[in-house]
């Protein structure tokens, strides 16, 4: 099944591909990383989307803890917490769709970044299962581009 | 040694952290990026520098001198090729979690991804068989960064640790600060077992009818030999050990079941089988030991200590974890212990009969020698007291199953990794280390000529390491699976034609060299090499070619089935 881990690292060149490798070199699966400076600049957090069965999973916590530029690693996917993604897709923009872009743009809370002739960049925040909707819904309607961020998360607060 | 706070530049540094570490020996090869650390050498006289002949060979003798004094192996050698040629021997130490600190020197800072000459990115080169690595950036990091190094490899589960040097970090001064203390926020390791895991570990012990101790390097690293004899001893439990966990109970002592797994005993894996509880110490349940694993002690409540926790539930699942520190375990667990066990008696009758059923032997023949019949002697006249080296293949399985090691510390060998040619320089390494007790290499013939560079190491030295060439002209343990199973087709295995006369060689290098041909001339030559303490001394047993090492368990099988005999007796010398 998919979870969700959140490492912090220490903010040092190198990290990353430590964290990476190890994922590589054990042959687990690594669906997204995505990696950002938190408050505290020596230290950056990691999410991580893989897949497993729980005895995997098991070594893959223990294995990312065994790096010695990790300071915490916490499984969130049985925790509360927030899960986000963000997309940025742009469009094939005429006048017979435009009219229905925009509505499907206001259903899935999105925003235009970006609008030109025959083209619209747009945002889209939420959750994976909302980003993945977005992108199915939108797909008829001709992408051109998609970048897609991976999956941040946080502990939900006290 | 200088006082802190002293303006150094970073080659002083580099000396000054080592004095700080108690290193007394590095081994080292020089180049264009080292040139300001072996300028500041030149003047050191109180750390011995070795010079090698290949840096693979210090990676080795780093090693080797590791693994017999516990204490961390030290490497020094330049950027680009010299970086390299350290992989093996990094990924080596990595496998058999030995205490290494390998120091590179590195192209200036300025020149860092250029492809500068004799450039290499080793840190990324490194990063998945290190502990850890480093990048110094900046001279003031220097000691901080040493001293973290020294840290990473020596606690929790020991391994290697790079650190890499640019060549403006070694020139560049700034004031010598020690810290004398670290703090990795990332490296916490577990060395005290909870106390809740091992009272429910002692009870099971106290319950158990058919107990056995499966030990593992772990509890040589951890010094704990005491403490698991004490365990053993007091409620007569058998031991087993793995290649890296032989000498941590004495041969000596009978409960001890010698080695398990593809090669191990016939009555040791028979007792893994019918074991109803296996107490697994600092061992990580290796596929060469425990063969199919869905079979694995199929009757046994398992206990598992390992100060590493990603080795529990990594091979096999366990019943009982306990991470932490092999020795506390050990030690904890005897003050744990109920006043009243099971008897053992039945269970060690038990294993008694299938050492009888399938006990270790093989035949002397007054013509021909064999490898057994080199290692049974060798054992003998040194009484299973020599820090014994091996390289890679039949001559080590066959070392594990005839030498009696008495004492930790005294097999050195390359267990997970496998890498033929790090026997003469483990060995070499060693001696270094050692002077109490004789250092013996059984080496073959194919992993001798890999390193084979390092013997002028050894002459110059007069490093007094007893170098036993177990020649059969072939790769022996490649040449035992072709015959068993891959249809007899014995390609390029067979070194008849192309090795060299050995003792000619040897010769050359400067090293006192000795031929035996039969059983009678070798008793001869292992009494004349063990009384010659000069320098190195080299023997050439010619052994026979088609010897195979049994028992043994085909891969991917259980070891309870066991190929006790060739399958084509009539191949047979």
């Amino acid at each position: 099944m998919k979870h969700l881990i959140s490492v912090l690292v220490e903010n040092k060149f190198g990290t990353l591909n430590r964290v990476a490798s190890m994922f590589s070199a054990r042959g687990f699966n690594l669906a997204s990383i995505s990696i950002g400076e938190t408050e505290d600049p020596e230290i950056s957090r990691m999410t991580i989307v893989t897949r497993g069965d729980d005895q995997i999973v098991s070594q893959v916590l223990k294995q990312l803890n065994r790096l010695i530029d990790t300071i915490k690693v916490t499984d969130l996917t049985h925790q509360p917490h927030v899960e986000r993604e963000l997309i940025l897709m742009t469009l094939k923009l005429s006048k017979t769709t435009q009219h229905e872009i925009f509505e499907l743009i206001n259903v899935f809370k999105g925003k235009v970044v970006d609008i030109k002739q025959k083209s619209i960049t747009i945002e889209v925040i939420g959750s994976p299962d909302k980003i993945n909707t977005t992108i199915d819904i939108f797909r008829p309607y001709g992408i051109r581009e998609l970048a897609r961020s991976g999956a941040v998360a946080i502990h939900r607060g006290e | 040694m200088h006082t802190t706070a002293q303006k150094l530049n970073g080659s002083e540094i580099f000396f000054e952290c080592l004095r700080r570490e108690h290193v007394d020996t590095i081994f080292g090869y020089p180049g264009g990026a080292l040139l300001k650390v072996y300028e500041t050498l030149y003047d050191v006289t109180d750390i011995k520098h070795i010079l090698v002949r290949h840096e693979q060979g210090a990676t080795h003798m780093a090693e080797g001198y590791a693994r017999a004094t516990g204490k961390p192996g030290i490497v020094l050698v330049t950027s680009g090729p010299g970086a390299t040629n350290t992989v093996t021997g990094i990924t080596n130490a990595y496998m058999d979690s030995s205490p290494m600190v390998v120091f590179t020197g590195q192209v200036p800072s300025s020149l860092i991804g250029n492809d500068a000459f004799q450039e290499a990115d080793i840190v990324g080169i490194t990063r998945p068989i290190t502990k850890h690595n480093f990048l110094v950036k900046d001279v003031r990091d220097l000691a901080t960064t040493i001293r973290k190094a020294f840290f990473l490899a020596t606690n929790g589960r020991p391994g290697p640790v790079l650190v890499d040097m640019p060549k403006d970090i070694l020139n560049a001064e700034c004031e010598f600060n020690w810290p004398e203390s670290v703090d990795i926020r990332g490296f916490k390791p577990t060395i005290t077992c909870h106390a809740n895991q091992i009272e429910k570990a002692a009870k099971k012990i106290a319950a158990a009818k058919r107990p056995l101790l499966y030990i593992g390097g772990g509890v040589i690293s951890a010094n704990a030999s005491k403490e698991l004899s004490l365990l053993a001893k007091a409620l007569n439990i058998p031991v087993t050990m793995t290649l890296q966990g032989l000498g941590a109970f004495p041969a000596s002592d009978p409960l001890n079941m010698g080695m398990l797994g593809m090669h191990g005993t016939y009555w040791a894996n028979q007792a893994v089988n019918k074991c109803d509880l296996l107490i697994a110490v600092g061992a990580r349940f290796d596929d060469r030991v425990t063969g199919k694993v869905e079979t694995f002690a199929p009757q046994a409540y398992k206990i598992h200590n390992d100060i590493d926790p990603t080795n529990v539930d990594k091979n096999i699942k366990v019943d009982l974890p306990v991470v932490g520190d092999s020795k506390d375990f050990l030690a904890q667990l005897i003050k744990a212990l109920p006043e009243k066990s099971e008897n053992h008696d039945s269970w060690l009758a038990e294993i008694e009969s299938w050492r009888n059923q399938c006990p270790l032997t093989f035949t002397v023949e007054d013509d021909s020698l064999k490898t057994e019949f080199v290692i049974s002697r060798v054992s003998e006249e040194t009484k299973g007291n020599a820090v014994v080296v091996t390289d890679v293949g039949q001559h080590q399985m066959w070392t594990s199953q005839y030498y009696h090691f008495n004492n930790p510390r005294s097999i050195i060998t390359s267990g997970g990794l496998g890498t033929m040619g790090y026997g003469l320089p483990a060995a070499i390494g060693a001696a270094f280390g050692v002077k109490d007790r004789p250092v013996i290499l059984f080496c073959g013939d194919g992993g001798f000529m890999m390193n084979i560079q390092e013997l002028v190491t050894a002459v110059y030295y007069k490093v007094p390491v007893k170098i036993f060439l177990l020649n059969n002209s072939f790769l022996g343990m490649v040449r035992q699976w072709q015959e068993l199973f891959h249809q007899e087709k014995y390609s390029f295995t067979d070194l008849n034609d192309s090795n060299p006369d050995f003792l000619k060689v040897v010769d050359a290098f400067g090293c006192k060299a000795l031929r035996a041909e039969n059983p009678e001339e070798a008793e001869a030559t292992i009494k004349e090499a063990l009384a010659y303490n000069e320098g190195p001394v080299f023997v050439e047993f010619r052994v026979i070619k088609k010897d195979m090492v049994f028992p043994m368990v085909p891969a991917g099988g259980s070891i309870s089935e066991m190929l006790l005999e060739r399958l084509n007796p009539k191949t047979m010398v």
